[in-house]
């Protein structure tokens, strides 16, 4: 019970965050990819610098969450999902100006419209989900056995 | 104090507090940033009786919940930030996408997100920062592919498709 409401506060405060970084806005993914405005690219390098220093003082420290858990930081296999996937991907935040967080983010700040978009995106789970069995998931040319990480 | 609160926060406030996320879920829940496995999650939980094997082999939706409450949170937050610390609202979209042919290109749009984020295994959460955070080559190869997309899309399909809807 207090693990579910650290992870609905640690929510609230992501959320709260992108929201008044404005990182949420479509005119804010819109100036990043036309290099008109360099905040974007300044508040995403700051946010993986201090994420970078932050999962090496844990690896190095091991310290264990509240609750006295093991913290495992994980990695996702490398298949090329990251590179086709990736570009779809790449394209719908693009012409939505959002990407996930941001759908909910809009969301909850009272962007109707945007129910569309995750309306798409479910979709597109959907879509994935029938194509999986079909899809590869092996890196280019090499055979490479990776499951798709669940997490 | 209480003004700055309410002013759009700077990059160098907004994108440390936006890394902060990860060692905060780290050290409190120990789980690992990401969002866009929520759309896997409620697409299952939606359709308890699909037999597609992405939603449900070796997969139950109830074990990743903890991904479903930080969603619920981050809308709450969104709410906050919006609605009780912002002096303005912000302006998420631009007008014309709250028309039908908007609400069309918004629709193809999130296909492009479920069926990419998916494929690729993680967005801009889980792969640019907490999947770079972590060193991982998968996260930063996916990261550099987003952004290939989005600029394909922006320099070649935006400056014929905003027009049709009478932006830019």
């Amino acid at each position: 019970m207090r693990n579910r409401l650290l992870t609905l506060l640690v929510g609230i405060y992501f959320g709260l965050v992108l929201v008044k970084s404005q990182v949420v806005s479509w005119y804010q993914i819109r100036e990043m990819f036309l290099f008109n405005d360099p905040y974007m690219y300044l508040v995403i390098t700051s946010a993986i610098a201090v994420g970078v220093v932050s999962v090496f003082l844990i690896r190095r420290w091991r310290p264990r969450t509240i609750e006295g858990e093991v913290i495992e930081i994980k990695q996702k296999p490398l298949h090329r999902g990251m590179v086709i996937g990736g570009i779809l991907f790449g394209m719908g935040w693009a012409i939505t100006g959002t990407c996930p967080g941001p759908i909910y983010a809009q969301i909850g700040s009272g962007s109707l419209v945007t129910f569309v978009t995750f309306l798409g995106a479910l979709t597109g789970i959907y879509l994935y989900a029938y194509l999986y069995p079909r899809l590869p998931h092996t890196w280019f040319g090499r055979l490479r056995t990776s499951p798709v990480s669940s997490s | 104090m209480l003004a700055w609160l309410l002013e759009p926060w700077p990059w160098y406030v907004s994108g440390p507090m936006i890394g902060l996320t990860v060692p905060l879920l780290l050290l409190l829940t120990g789980k690992n940033l990401g969002i866009s496995s929520s759309l896997r999650h409620i697409a299952a939980a939606c359709n308890p009786r699909t037999r597609l094997p992405y939603l449900t082999q070796e997969y139950n939706w109830r074990d990743h919940s903890w991904n479903l409450i930080f969603v619920a949170g981050v809308i709450i937050g969104a709410f906050i930030g919006n609605f009780l610390l912002s002096t303005e609202p912000v302006t998420f979209l631009p007008p014309q996408y709250a028309t039908l042919p908007g609400m069309v290109v918004l629709f193809v749009g999130g296909i492009l997100i479920g069926f990419g984020t998916r494929y690729a295994d993680g967005c801009t959460s889980g792969h640019t920062i907490m999947g770079i955070s972590a060193l991982s080559l998968s996260s930063l190869i996916a990261t550099v592919f987003f952004f290939v997309g989005g600029l394909l899309a922006t320099w070649l399909i935006l400056p014929w498709l905003l027009p049709l809807l009478g932006l830019g």
